[in-house]
């Protein structure tokens, strides 16, 4: 169990993913203009992150490791998190319909985000089990959401301030991730 | 031949992916600690480039079109793993230091997106200096970011003590937020550029049109000077 909360708080806040090991900064940087967007997006990333995790690392650890195929795990993986986002979506279309319009956009929008085959990465190269995947990919998600959050809350903020004319847009935004990851290094001392 | 080298030229210094396109930006951040790391990350890259282009080149008439997206991804992941064990065996210095972001090319847009601009569309000789261009473009992109990052967080490039013994590094630039920083400032250089190019231009045509600058009476939508979008 305490290793378990190690391994949420180190993913969650210490490395956190896209502050301090940039993955998944399209998404950041595209979807992060109104908080409720960046919510939208943070659910569905947890939702396909925590979910590609079991597979990925159910696939690795019971299939691939005893077949001796370990170096196909790129391609295994990519297909498998492809499809599982496709199958995820026609899933929630059909019986939550509810939580797939909230989802809405955002769910094809992950096959890119480079966060989920990260994370089915970082899984084996840590050589985490199953239980282990699912919690890092859960917390890697929950920092994602984190910090897409708070960088559109800053975001709205800005709206109403005059900044320069050339740091508009993306540079500004860039800057505040840049803040942003000076002071998630406060976590570090955490574990 | 003549048209393999306009492909080169495109890819550096036309269609830049790192300064024009601005494709790809995960690795240019992650890998841009030190120049050594940027330009092996820009190499590898372009290996991949070359490769998957020319083999969907000569796939392109195979592939049917309705699929062609995870056909092309399972192409590139193929070669992705392939370099990924040459340099593991080769090069195992780079290889420990751009350790994730190797298998993470995968997943990097430049690459899907020469595939499907280019190489699904054009023989295999452009295809491969296609690649060639866009891999160093993207390669001198990597490099500088990361030279300069180097200079300023370490005093060194490649390696070699270039700032004078007083010099303080400021580790932040090779820490996370300095990749944040050297693009934003990078971006909006850029930016500049374009507004100065946008005000030569609208003084132009405001003497040709007789435009009173008053945008927000003007009917003229299409405007590109508009102020008040």
């Amino acid at each position: 169990m305490k290793e378990l909360i190690i391994i949420f708080i180190g993913s969650a806040l210490v490395n956190n993913v896209v502050l301090s090991q940039f993955l998944g900064l399209c998404p950041f940087l595209g979807v992060s203009k109104k908080t409720d967007t960046a919510m939208g997006m943070g659910t569905a990333v947890i939702f396909v992150i925590t979910i590609s995790s079991f597979f990925t690392s159910l696939i690795y650890n019971y299939l691939l490791i005893p077949l001796d195929l370990e170096y196909l795990q790129t391609i295994v993986f990519i297909l498998v998190i492809a499809a599982l986002v496709q199958f995820v979506e026609m899933f929630l279309k059909k019986s939550v319909p509810s939580l797939y319009e909230s989802l809405g956009v955002y769910l094809p929008l992950i096959t890119t985000n480079c966060a989920v085959l990260g994370v089915a990465l970082i899984n084996v190269q840590k050589s985490y089990g199953v239980l282990e995947s699912v919690v890092n990919g859960f917390s890697t998600a929950v920092g994602f959401t984190l910090s897409i959050v708070i960088l559109a809350g800053i975001r709205e903020r800005i709206e109403f301030n005059d900044i320069p004319e050339c740091l508009k847009g993306t540079p500004i935004t860039l800057i505040c991730a840049g803040l942003m990851s000076i002071a998630f290094f406060g976590f570090s001392g955490l574990i | 031949m003549n048209k393999c080298m306009e492909r080169v030229y495109n890819g550096i210094i036309k269609e830049n992916p790192t300064f024009v396109l601005m494709l790809g930006m995960c690795p240019t951040m992650a890998v841009t600690s030190s120049a050594i790391n940027g330009l092996g990350m820009g190499l590898t890259t372009t290996a991949v480039l070359i490769l998957s282009n020319m083999l969907i080149s000569l796939l392109r008439k195979v592939i049917p079109d309705k699929v062609r997206i995870p056909g092309f991804i399972v192409v590139v992941a193929s070669v992705v793993t392939i370099i990924q064990f040459l340099l593991e065996a080769f090069i195992p210095s780079l290889y420990e230091s751009l350790g994730l972001y190797i298998p993470l090319i995968v997943v990097n847009c430049i690459i899907l997106g020469r595939a499907e601009a280019y190489a699904s569309k054009n023989p295999v000789l452009p295809s491969a200096f296609d690649g060639l261009g866009m891999g160093l473009g993207f390669t001198v992109g990597l490099t500088a970011i990361a030279i300069f990052r180097e200079i300023i967080g370490s005093g060194t490039i490649f390696g070699a003590q270039i700032m004078p013994e007083s010099y303080e590094p400021v580790s932040i630039f090779v820490l996370a937020p300095g990749a944040f920083f050297v693009l934003a400032a990078l971006i909006a250089v850029q930016n500049q550029i374009k507004i100065n190019k946008a005000k030569a231009i609208g003084e132009k045509t405001q003497l040709e049109t007789g435009c009173g600058s008053d945008c927000s009476h003007c009917g003229n939508s299409a405007c590109g000077t508009r102020k008040d979008n």
